[in-house]
């Protein structure tokens, strides 16, 4: 019983046989016991029905065999020496959209069944439809009732062309019909007879052997925080189960939002650690660093960043009698994390039988649209079509607390990668030229959003050479760049200014001033000076929207910036050549709560960049 | 490369092991509902499992009936000290003598029924907010319509036709006050996945379930165990019998198997042979078509 597992849904009504087809599955797989069969037989036999009637089997609520309807998803379990499957059969007739979305939602594979002597019926295009929007990595249609039509098969050729051409619109990825007939058992486990032309395998041989590993993505990391572990006093870990991608000990990781970053430390079961973990494990993580993490987090590798989004573009499907209230504050459930959220926009909704798009301004039980999410703070998350796990999300009405709609996300909307900041109160720049080109305008066209990354540190340390990599990396990702150099300046823009506290304050106003026109223009601006005061580094920060103002504390012991001395300026210093020399002769405030350290005795300048981007990245700044 | 295929019991497991996690972030006090069942008992090692180093945070609550086999009891007390967990009892004659409820006459007489008061009287003392429990869906028809997160409403009634959607591992705990959940964490496991566990993980389990000699008769098609709770009827005769149980509650509804399966690989090879479900030997079940669905919409486990 070393066999892996296998979840798949079945679509289709009472009339396309489903209920006979599971039952022939059961039943010949030994699923089904005899004091079940017995059950069937007495139930069948008082509602006077002619035959066993295996829907009996799986509809088990006294609603649903009083009306003889199926009301709600109902799993089944059988299992082969080759695998345990998972079954969620969903209903035909009655919402029958909600109940598909939902077996839909953690299935590997859909039987889409078809009656062979009705052809391809709008409902077969429904079932498709919803197979490819939950994202299930195969699809596989049972022609059904091949018996009422002789086994022939040119009635089976011509409804495989049919399907074929339309799910040729849909993202199915794997689609495979097998001609079957569940009440004589044909081709579903026993190889038919009397369809010699079909050389395929059968239904349950194809479910046996299909390569499950298609819908599991081992090469995204991403761990939602589900609760932090304290232990024993030195134990500090963080349980969660790890959604996609795999990870080793040792490996450099970055907390979301927050974009702290350590190292895997430990991977702790109660078995012991692991030397790797993968998708669907449920382990602890240990990191080198005591970092503030608690439940909804995201851990993530450093170079292999989910969206980080606070505004989605995504497809809706409705599941309440309430029909959606734009504007309306729902709870967004997302991996582990709860958001506020609403739905600012709705695109339109999707005719699930014809598959036209038609404007709407509300969703109604069982029904499908586009939408945009907006939320009251960021979520890690991927488009669904690469990610399931971090791709799906519910509503959840605040008022009832009932799960609303199923929601799956496409992309961040426009502008969506940024944190929308109300405007900051100005005074005398209402009358800007050429207002009418927003910097949001000019940031929807650079694709990024603007920002101003202040290098701070001293002499020597490392600023210039970490921001001309960075811009260069920057200009090959595409994005405008805008760079102010405090040698630069000096020798035109503030010439006149000396290096006493007041030149330096006001060095400093000028460059942070110019640096504002730039990022208004929409550009990545970077400056690089030593600012040593606190204060004059506010007053820089002050002109700037918060979140779009990253100080990067270029960090590097004095010694070792004498030691490289690029410009010879220690040496003069030293000597009394150079007064009020920062780091000599001149105090260095440290930056209290910088967005960056750049340790550049500890890591190279590449290094350094790609964790910039990467942070540039959490923040939404680059998408 | 590694190998990063996953077993079906390796699957089960983590599963299991992120809505015991889902119920210790999500709910203020839970409870883990403990019956003395295989099922409650591999709740406990999961428990343990999905918290550690930190110990499991969930007490046993245990509603006893009274007509427990003594098996049971003695094997819930040694549980409980060996994990170092919290053990609450609740009795059902302690409902009886607050008239909360009225013991059922007859021959077929059983307390099953009125444990749901007991249960529900219990989890608004201890205000209770998401009781664990072991049920499975394959168990019985109307809990293969069960959520993992079930929610239960003030007077802990379920309602099985209005129940939330639940979508990929997103389990929605929401609730008003004076609502709470009951949440199935083994849901997706059969009883071969249990054993197969059990097997797995070596997990101790009560000699119940393994074949011994015992005094028991036969009554509507069940061997019942000969037991001071059901005095022979006329015509009812006790035989010593080698036999096992395969689901374990009170001595009046829990009907024996015949077996000579006396180790953990032996149970295993007879229930893949079996050709009937653990529950054909409970005769709670076999009350009426819907008799789960019924008990569960009053508040059953």
């Amino acid at each position: 019983m070393a066999g892996d597992l296998l979840r798949f849904t079945t679509a289709g009504s009472v009339d396309d046989g489903k209920s006979t087809l599971i039952g022939r599955l059961l039943l010949d797989c030994r699923a089904i016991l005899e004091d079940q069969l017995a059950a069937i037989e007495r139930a069948s036999q008082n509602r006077g029905d002619p035959y066993l009637d295996l829907a009996l089997l799986t509809d088990g609520l006294r609603a649903e065999r009083e009306q003889g309807i199926t009301i709600d998803v109902a799993y089944r379990y059988f299992a082969t020496p080759r695998r345990k499957f998972i079954i969620a059969d969903t209903p035909g007739h009655i919402q029958y959209t909600r109940n598909m979305v939902t077996g839909a939602s953690t299935a590997d594979l859909a039987i889409i069944l078809i009656d062979a002597r009705n052809g391809v019926a709008t409902q077969s295009k429904r079932h498709g439809f919803i197979a490819s929007l939950l994202g299930i990595p195969h699809v596989t249609v049972a022609v059904n009732k091949m018996d009422l039509v002789d086994h022939r098969q040119a009635v089976f050729e011509a409804i495989v062309a049919e399907y074929r051409a339309f799910a040729s619109k849909l993202a199915v990825p794997d689609l495979t019909f097998i001609p079957v007939s569940a009440l004589h058992g044909d081709n579903v486990v026993e190889k038919s007879q009397r369809m010699p032309w079909y050389d395929g395998p059968t239904l349950l041989h194809h479910l046996e052997h299909i390569h499950i590993g298609a819908g599991r993505n081992l090469v995204d990391f991403r761990f939602p925080v589900q609760m932090a572990v304290r232990g024993h006093p030195d134990f500090r870990g963080y349980a969660g189960q790890i959604i996609s991608g795999t990870i080793m000990p040792g490996e450099e990781v970055i907390v979301l939002p927050s974009g702290q970053t350590s190292r895997v430390r430990e991977i702790t079961t109660c078995g012991g650690a692991l030397a790797e973990a993968a998708a669907g494990d449920s382990v602890i993580l240990r990191l080198a660093d005591e970092l503030d993490i608690s439940r909804g987090d995201m851990i993530a590798r450093r170079h292999n960043l989910p969206l980080v989004a606070d505004r989605l573009e995504c497809t809706l499907c409705w599941m309440s009698e309430e029909p959606l209230r734009l504007g309306a504050t729902y709870i967004v459930q997302h991996t582990t994390r709860q958001a506020r959220g609403q739905i600012t926009g709705l695109n339109y909704r999707i005719d699930v039988d014809t598959l036209h798009r038609e404007p709407a301004d509300t969703l109604r039980l069982n029904e499908i649209g586009r939408a945009t999410l907006t939320m009251s703070q960021s979520l890690c998350c991927d488009p669904y079509a690469l990610n399931r796990a971090t791709g799906g999300f519910i509503l959840i009405d605040p008022a009832t607390n009932g799960t609303v709609a199923a929601g799956m996300i496409r992309r961040a909307a426009q502008n969506g990668g940024v944190a929308i900041q109300p405007p900051r109160p100005h005074s005398s720049d209402v009358a800007w030229e050429g207002a009418a080109i927003t910097r949001a305008r000019r940031e929807a066209r650079n694709g990024h959003a603007a920002a101003v990354l202040w290098f701070t540190g001293l002499s020597g340390s490392g600023k210039s050479t970490i921001a001309r990599l960075l811009e260069q990396r920057l200009f090959a990702l595409g994005a405008q760049t805008f760079r102010l150099d405090g040698d630069n300046v000096r020798h035109g823009l503030n010439g006149d200014l000396g290096f006493s506290p007041a030149d330096r304050q006001e060095n400093i106003r000028r460059v942070a001033e110019v640096a504002k026109l730039a990022f208004e223009h929409g550009a990545v601006v970077l400056c690089t000076f030593i600012s040593p005061f606190r204060r004059d580094r506010d007053f820089a920060r002050s002109l700037i929207p918060e979140e779009r103002f990253v100080e990067i504390y270029v960090k590097c012991d004095v010694a070792t910036c004498a030691a490289r001395d690029p410009k010879g300026l220690y040496v003069r210093a030293r000597r009394g050549e150079i007064p009020e020399f920062t780091g000599v002769s001149s105090p260095y405030e440290e930056p209290a709560a910088p967005e960056v350290i750049a340790e550049t005795e500890a890591h190279s300048p590449e290094e350094i960049v790609e964790e910039i981007l990467a942070w540039l990245h959490v923040r939404g700044i680059l998408r | 490369m590694s190998d990063y295929t996953r077993t079906h019991l390796q699957q089960l497991e983590a599963e299991a092991i992120y809505v015991l996690r889902e119920v210790a972030a999500q709910f203020e006090r839970s409870v883990l509902l403990f019956s003395g069942g295989k099922d409650s008992i591999l709740l406990v090692h999961l428990a343990r499992r999905a918290f550690w180093p930190a110990a499991s945070s969930f007490a046993l609550l245990h509603i006893d009936t009274g007509h427990n086999f003594p098996e049971t009891l003695s094997f819930r007390d040694h549980l409980a000290e060996q994990m170092g967990l919290q053990l609450l009892v609740r009795t059902v004659q302690d409902s009886i003598d607050r008239g909360r409820v009225a013991e059922e006459r007859g021959p077929t007489a059983s307390r099953n029924a009125l444990q749901t008061v007991t249960l529900l009287d219990a989890l608004v003392e201890l205000r209770i907010d998401a009781a664990i429990g072991g049920a499975r869906r394959d168990e019985e028809k109307a809990r293969a319509k069960e959520r993992f997160f079930s929610h239960r409403d003030r007077f802990g009634q379920w309602d099985p036709k209005n129940q939330r959607p639940e979508l990929w591992n997103l389990y929605n705990g929401r609730k008003a006050s004076g609502e709470h959940f009951r949440v199935f964490p083994l849901s997706n496991w059969t009883e071969l996945d249990i054993w197969l566990y059990v097997q797995a993980r070596e997990i101790e389990l009560p000699s119940l379930y393994f074949a011994h000699r015992r005094d028991v008769f036969r009554r509507d098609g069940a061997l019942l165990a000969v037991s001071p709770y059901l005095p022979l009827l006329p015509g009812e005769a006790a035989e010593n019998r080698l036999i096992r149980f395969r689901t374990i509650g009170d001595m009046t509804c829990t009907g024996a198997v015949e077996s000579s399966a006396a180790t953990v690989a032996e149970v295993i090879a007879e229930l893949v042979a079996s050709r009937v479900t653990e529950r054909g030997t409970r005769a709670d079940d076999r009350r009426s078509e819907t008799a789960m669905e019924d008990r569960k919409r009053q508040g059953y486990f």
